[in-house]
């Protein structure tokens, strides 16, 4: 029997499958780290990693706090620059990008600059930093985040980063890259895709022992299910080694 | 050209380019001076009340800290800082009182280590206003566009969002292909504090790792600061000049600040002081703790150097380096 592993190694697992080997992601901090990371110490040796701050194709030794940490050039192809990362995402050489939110709504625009009206803020987030860029230019966007019926929002506080806005064909009439946009948003409690016919968010993916109903219970606005409906595997025991070998002092895998 | 959408956040550090053009010819000298000096005098003469600020590095990634006490120390009132990933150095100046307005790409976060309390207490009760919104792409863009003298560069990001409804950026239909395209202010920051890995007595520098956006901040600032680990012989810059990021002719003051990045890190040379990071995000979610903080690490030392020996001296330093290599 497997042990019991906790939602954030499932989260890192089920991110770092989505990964192709040969592909490149756009990596932000925190947990698209552990997933990159992971995905390169398992099936994807050559996914070629970059990061905002200039970092290209790095062999990364072990988690690093900040997109901007020498971590995150450690071994790499390249140090360079935001200029440079964010010139080749523009001009199509990103594959992946990676995540996190604060506020997501059914058509995947995202939320994390502020909690309540923008001048007189309730809670005052960070802001777009490179969310928006990468949001903007890579070809598929993938989410983490937890999901709750207040981070699943019908209606966004603040439209940070673009999903696919109003709907089909948005993206583009609002001039941003032809066929972009969100790929897939992985919770704590299942994995979604966006309908083709609508470009808003369905359940693809079920994590072990979660129902349909709690996926409903946790959003504020109705999620159609796929048919058919997967679960998501387990982490192995070969993950979880490898999720301590990455993150050895727990800031992020407990 | 029809406009198509205007952000209505406020447009800083913005100046006609023949405006910037003039200001260069009188203010920038093309000859090689020795332009080494203190912190002290660093920020006198090129930090003033009311300035648009802009702190190089990325984060907690080699940020000009020793400039940034400085700034606290001498009590300079009503800054606007770039919030360009913007994160220890805004806090500190946030809280203490020195910047009362951002635009905004990132801040109020510490990463990974979660929300500044200091610089969110100060937006959330109306202490330091957010007056536009921007994308780290965004910012670097505006910075790139000063840094080649236009008054726009055009772009492919915040379109359909709040963000743009929220920044200075304008939208028109590019003229060739007809899309709608997103256009970036130029901005010129007052001063920009750039920290570097080396460089001369006359501020050629050379940066080890990630230039991050210091080589359009640094074109684009009408006054630079930089503080460098070490000064070295003007020989070992000629000897690679094509390792130079940073030339002398866009340089005002050159600081000799070795570990003057710290808490925040230095790439390949030492790392974050997570415990020191840790005991400012810990103190200063309280006012009076924030100034407490300030009292002891800014005011209650003379200088850098005496700032170093209390976070622990060469033994914390030596500890910082070893993590910095993966050695401890």
């Amino acid at each position: 029997m497997e042990a019991s592993y906790s939602p954030t190694e499932l989260l890192a697992c089920v991110a770092a499958r989505l990964l192709e080997d040969r592909k490149s992601v756009f990596v932000g901090t925190g947990l698209p780290m552990i997933a990159a990371m992971l995905a390169q110490r398992t099936h994807a040796p050559d996914l070629l990693i970059i990061f905002e701050a200039g970092g290209i194709g790095p062999q990364i030794p072990v988690l690093p706090i900040s997109v901007g940490d020498s971590r995150t050039f450690h071994k790499a192809v390249a140090a360079s620059s935001m200029h440079d990362v964010m010139s080749i995402s523009q001009a199509g050489y990103l594959d992946y990008g990676f995540l996190g939110a604060a506020q997501i709504d059914p058509f995947g625009n995202i939320n994390t600059t502020v909690i309540g009206e923008h001048d007189h803020p309730t809670v005052r987030l960070p802001g777009s930093g490179g969310a928006n860029d990468v949001g903007s230019f890579c070809h598929r966007t993938i989410i983490i985040m937890r999901q709750d019926r207040r981070k699943f929002a019908a209606q966004l506080d603040f439209l940070t980063t673009p999903g696919y806005l109003t709907g089909p064909g948005a993206r583009e009439r609002a001039g941003l890259p032809a066929d972009t946009g969100p790929h897939r948003v992985i919770t704590q409690l299942g994995v979604y895709d966006f309908a083709d016919t609508t470009k808003t968010m369905r359940l693809l993916v079920l994590h072990p022992g979660v129902t349909v109903d709690e996926i409903q219970a946790n959003s504020s606005f109705q999620i159609p299910v796929a048919e058919p409906l997967d679960t998501s595997p387990a982490p192995t025991i070969e993950e979880r080694r490898i999720l301590r070998e990455i993150d050895p002092t727990g800031l992020l895998i407990k | 050209m029809d406009i198509l959408q205007e952000g209505h956040g406020q447009l800083v550090g913005w100046h006609d380019p023949d405006e910037n053009r003039q200001w260069v010819l009188e203010h920038k000298p093309r000859d090689l001076a020795d332009k080494r000096m203190t912190v002290a005098e660093a920020v006198t003469r090129f930090v003033h009340d009311g300035d648009f600020i802009a702190s190089g590095g990325f984060g907690h990634v080699r940020v000009g800290m020793a400039a940034i006490y400085e700034i606290i120390r001498q009590g300079r009132r009503r800054l606007i800082m770039a919030g360009k990933t913007a994160v220890h150095d805004a806090d500190l100046l946030i809280a203490a009182g020195c910047v009362d307005r951002v635009e905004v790409a990132y801040c109020f976060g510490h990463e990974l280590r979660g929300l500044s309390p200091a610089s969110r207490r100060m937006v959330e009760a109306g202490h330091c206003q957010v007056i536009a919104e921007i994308s780290n792409a965004g910012y670097q863009w505006r910075f790139m566009a000063a840094a080649m003298g236009l008054p726009f560069i055009p772009s492919r990001n915040l379109l359909g969002t709040d963000t743009l409804a929220y920044s200075s950026a304008k939208v028109v239909a590019d003229p060739w292909s007809g899309k709608p395209i997103c256009l970036l202010p130029a901005c010129y920051p007052d001063v920009a504090i750039i920290h570097v890995t080396r460089c001369d007595r006359f501020g050629n520098a050379q940066i080890d790792g990630t230039l991050i956006e210091d080589f359009e901040l640094a074109r684009a600032a009408r006054r630079l600061i930089l503080t460098t680990e070490e000064i070295v012989p003007e020989e070992q810059i000629r000897d690679a000049p094509w390792r130079t990021v940073v030339p002398f002719y866009l340089v005002d003051a050159v600081v000799e600040t070795p570990y003057g990045s710290h808490p925040c890190q230095m790439p390949r040379r030492y790392y974050f002081d997570e415990e020191h990071i840790r005991e400012w995000m810990h103190r200063s979610a309280t006012a009076e703790g924030a100034e407490a903080y300030f009292q002891e690490f800014v005011f209650g030392v003379a200088d850098f150097d005496a700032y170093l020996e209390k976070i622990g001296g060469l033994k914390r330093l030596l500890y910082l380096r070893q993590v910095e290599e993966l050695r401890a």
